[in-house]
């Protein structure tokens, strides 16, 4: 069993059923995506797993815990984190804040402790501050921290957002296509990007990518979703000569490269 | 793009819109009775200050929104009062064709003389070219550099506040070798002379244009110092304030110590529901119930009166006002945990309502006295000293704004309060980052409550006795107002916004049937002039830190082309 795992995972909405008796299991150190047309239930998978959605069926096991009627604050704690498809920062706060922000699980300091402003509070301030500016440059925004997040470009945007999840130190990121609007070059920037995270922090990547130069290029498991039901799973090579992948994407005439 | 035939119809229908205010201030009454405050004996008072006011903001806006030279701007200015002047005088042509004190009863000929400079009907063309003459001065302004608009503007304000507060200012100048010869140079016994207005304009005019060249200088000089002496300047600078807040009730008298204490009480509330708002995104139109609970529980531990239960002194009952709205405000944040944005605007209002009709109702008033109030409130003592009055209590209403304010900017930096600004920010997002909350929104509710309940805890004690209807809806409004005038978020804001919308109104007491006129023409203007507030909570962080790029425009994700799409 893996980090996280999915038995008969089923959401609706209404009438609509967005997820179908989903069975999944992402291996610890591993980069697993989750493919799929428009609609498929890829980012609805997402919710479901950090809580924002409750499924009617099935269970999710996060390490080995039930994390089905966990609220999102609950399961952070637990060790995951997650980026949105569009990019969700505090655009009011600056870099170095919103790190801080991502923080907060494995902050201890007391509002008590901070308004008397006690040693241990101080220090822990301090030691907050030091590992969001050395997170700052390990995204590469180095000397960034003082900007406010909605003036930052782009793909920086996107890579404080990384920072953001990373300072809650996950076990398991989920990134809700991390190459979106980016350029090919950025794109493979990112793909370095991410397989660094996984090799240096030892942390679990899950996923969803449209950009299939990305997902071929880095993933070690791909999970292909149609209309809430897994079609396919296995090593990209196996993924791309799929014929029922390939029947899926059919509708857009495109394999490599369905967008939004 | 704008044809030049419609930008100009734009300036003149924009000074009819002036020229229409003009008329309504006149018809409401206002021009009529603040023209009994001479701002300059026999030059202007404050309701022909009004109307000239409001010419040259008709040319301000037009030249200031106009393209071309400056010429151009001048000519729009110039139309644009004339417009105003035009709008003005149909007042009075109409005032002339039918009795408007039918239906307008201010509509006086008082007033009629005012605004025509005495001529009637005769006097539409001198209307019509006084507004001229103000809109092209406004024009003037706009065209100014700042190094000449900045001590300019100064110079006037002042003269116009020394004018508006002669009285108060004669009074505070009364006694004393150096005072009374400042009161001898600037005042005659019935106000401000032109003399004297000239010789206060032209001191500030060149105090303020020495310090805008020095102010660079001399910014430089501190910075260039060593840190510890940095320290120690604005140590001085810190001192210097806290000397003056603490002379101030001594100089000014009783009814400045009055006003002080109101504002000082109005801070402590606008601290609290700052916090609520400013900081925690929550927003809270109930806020006036905290403040209520800190009252009543003073009121009823303390009273003498058959009301009081425990016979307290007012320094044993102030901590337990604290905690009694600090759980009131987790019990109050409970059951809208769940509720967003304008639907938990309605249910805060009921909330406020819930508590002021509580205190006044029949049912509970063997304990809380109905609508006839706790009364006997004793006054704090303080080994042998007794904080009999206004002058007295306001020490305490400082020393608590200071407190409150230093808990308060503790709290923005913490991690509290960089969970409050993320849930402000992002309420969905701020979850998944691991922040509970229940928490964090119990908490700004708590705090913020307990921030209010010391203000009302004060309250009690001010007056010596409570009543229902001090706890109105409209105090919620007031505090909601100064935060949003001083500045969302920021802790030197709500001092400002305090300052200008309780401090001020009092002072021009006698006007109080136009305050909700001025309160809401005051809010809509700062909100299309400078919705930020008075003093913005980013502005210190700016300064801070110099290297942030102000022009950075912010790029839309949704603008970049999908790559890959």
């Amino acid at each position: 069993m893996g980090i996280l795992t999915s038995h008969q995972l089923t959401k609706r909405f209404g009438g609509l059923i967005a997820l179908s008796q989903l069975d999944l299991d992402v291996a610890e150190r591993s980069i697993h995506s989750i493919i799929g047309p428009n609609g498929a239930g890829k980012t609805t998978y997402f919710n479901c797993v950090t809580g924002f959605y409750r499924a009617e069926e099935g269970r999710t096991f996060f390490n080995g815990q039930a994390i089905d009627t966990l609220t999102p604050d609950r399961i952070t704690h637990l060790g995951t984190a997650r980026t949105y498809q569009n990019i969700r920062l505090f655009a009011n706060m600056t870099c170095l804040e919103n790190i801080l922000v991502g923080m907060h699980p494995h902050l201890k300091s007391s509002w008590v402790g901070a308004i008397l402003g006690t040693p241990r509070t101080r220090q822990d301030e301090e030691q907050a501050h030091t590992e969001a500016l050395r997170l700052l440059q390990f995204v590469g925004l180095r000397g960034k921290g003082d900007f406010l997040a909605r003036n930052l470009p782009y793909g920086e945007q996107r890579r404080l957002e990384i920072a953001r999840a990373l300072a809650s130190r996950p076990k398991l990121l989920l990134l809700d296509e991390p190459t979106a609007g980016m350029n090919p070059r950025e794109s493979l920037d990112t793909m370095a990007f991410i397989r660094r995270l996984r090799d240096e922090l030892g942390i679990t990547i899950l996923l969803i990518e449209h950009n299939m130069r990305v997902v071929m290029g880095i993933s070690e498991i791909v999970t292909v979703l149609d209309f809430g039901e897994k079609i396919a799973e296995g090593p990209p090579e196996q993924i791309r000569s799929d014929p029922r992948v390939i029947e899926a994407y059919l509708g857009t005439r495109r394999v490599a490269g369905v967008g939004a | 793009m704008r044809t030049d035939r419609g930008s100009w119809g734009k300036v003149i229908s924009g000074g009819l819109i002036f020229g229409g205010a003009a008329a309504f201030v006149s018809l409401a009454g206002m021009v009529e009775a603040l023209g009994v405050r001479e701002i300059v004996i026999g030059v202007i008072d404050l309701g022909r200050l009004l109307l000239l006011l409001i010419g040259l903001g008709a040319g301000y806006q037009a030249a200031r929104r106009g393209i071309g030279g400056a010429l151009t701007a001048l000519a729009r200015g110039l139309l644009a009062g004339a417009a105003a002047g035009v709008g003005l005088s149909a007042l009075l042509v109409l005032a002339s064709v039918v009795n408007l004190r039918g239906m307008f009863i201010n509509a006086s000929p008082t007033l009629l003389e005012i605004i025509s400079f005495g001529r009637g009907t005769a006097g539409v063309p001198l209307v019509i070219a006084a507004g001229a003459v103000a809109g092209a001065l406004g024009a003037v302004a706009t065209l100014l550099p700042g190094a000449v608009r900045g001590p300019l503007g100064a110079g006037v304000t002042v003269t116009i506040v020394v004018g508006l507060f002669q009285e108060l200012l004669q009074i505070i100048l009364q006694e004393g070798g150096i005072r009374s010869a400042i009161r001898q140079f600037i005042f005659v016994p019935e106000g401000l002379p032109p003399r004297g207005a000239l010789g206060v304009f032209l001191v500030v005019l060149v105090v303020s244009a020495v310090w805008r060249s020095r102010q660079p200088v001399v910014r430089g000089w501190i910075l260039k110092r060593p840190p510890p002496q940095q320290r120690l300047v604005r140590l001085l600078g810190l001192l210097l304030a806290v000397a003056v807040a603490l002379l101030l009730p001594l100089a000014g008298g009783l009814f400045i110590s009055q006003v002080l204490v109101l504002v000082g009480l109005y801070t402590l509330m606008g601290l609290g529901l700052n916090l609520e708002v400013g900081f925690a995104g929550l927003l809270d139109l109930g806020f006036v119930a905290f403040f209520a609970i800190g009252a009543y529980t003073v009121g009823l531990l303390t009273s003498t009166g058959q009301y009081g239960i425990a016979h307290w002194s007012f320094w044993a009952a102030m901590p337990v006002a604290l905690v009694v709205s600090l759980i009131a405000g987790f019990l109050f944040g409970l059951p809208i945990l769940r509720i967003r944005g304008d639907y938990l605007a309605i249910a805060t209002l009921g909330f406020g309502e819930i508590i002021r009709l509580l205190a006044l109702s029949e049912a509970l008033r063997p304990w809380f006295g109905g609508s006839q109030g706790v009364l006997f409130v004793p006054k704090p003592i303080i080994g042998g000293f007794e904080f009999s009055g206004p002058a007295q209590i306001y020490y305490i209403t400082l020393a608590s704004s200071v407190l409150i304010a230093f808990v308060a900017a503790r709290l923005r930096d913490s991690r509290l309060g960089r969970a409050w600004m993320a849930m402000r920010e992002d309420e969905d997002v701020a979850e998944a980052m691991g922040i509970n909350l229940v928490n964090v929104k119990l908490l700004a509710y708590g705090i913020g409550g307990a921030f209010a309940g010391m203000g009302g805890a004060i309250f009690a004690v001010l007056l010596g006795s409570i009543f229902p209807h001090s706890f109105s809806l409209l105090i919620s409004i007031n505090v909601l107002a100064l935060i949003i005038v001083g500045g969302m978020g920021s802790l030197p804001g709500v001092v400002v916004g305090s300052l200008f919308l309780v401090g001020l109104p009092e002072l021009l007491r006698e006007f109080s049937d136009f305050r909700f006129l001025v309160y809401g023409a005051a809010l809509i203007i700062m909100m299309q002039v400078k919705p930020e507030g008075l003093w913005p909570a980013a502005m210190v962080r700016r300064e801070l830190h110099k290297e942030e790029p102000v022009g950075v425009v912010a790029e839309e994700p949704a603008a970049v082309e999908r790559v890959e799409a």
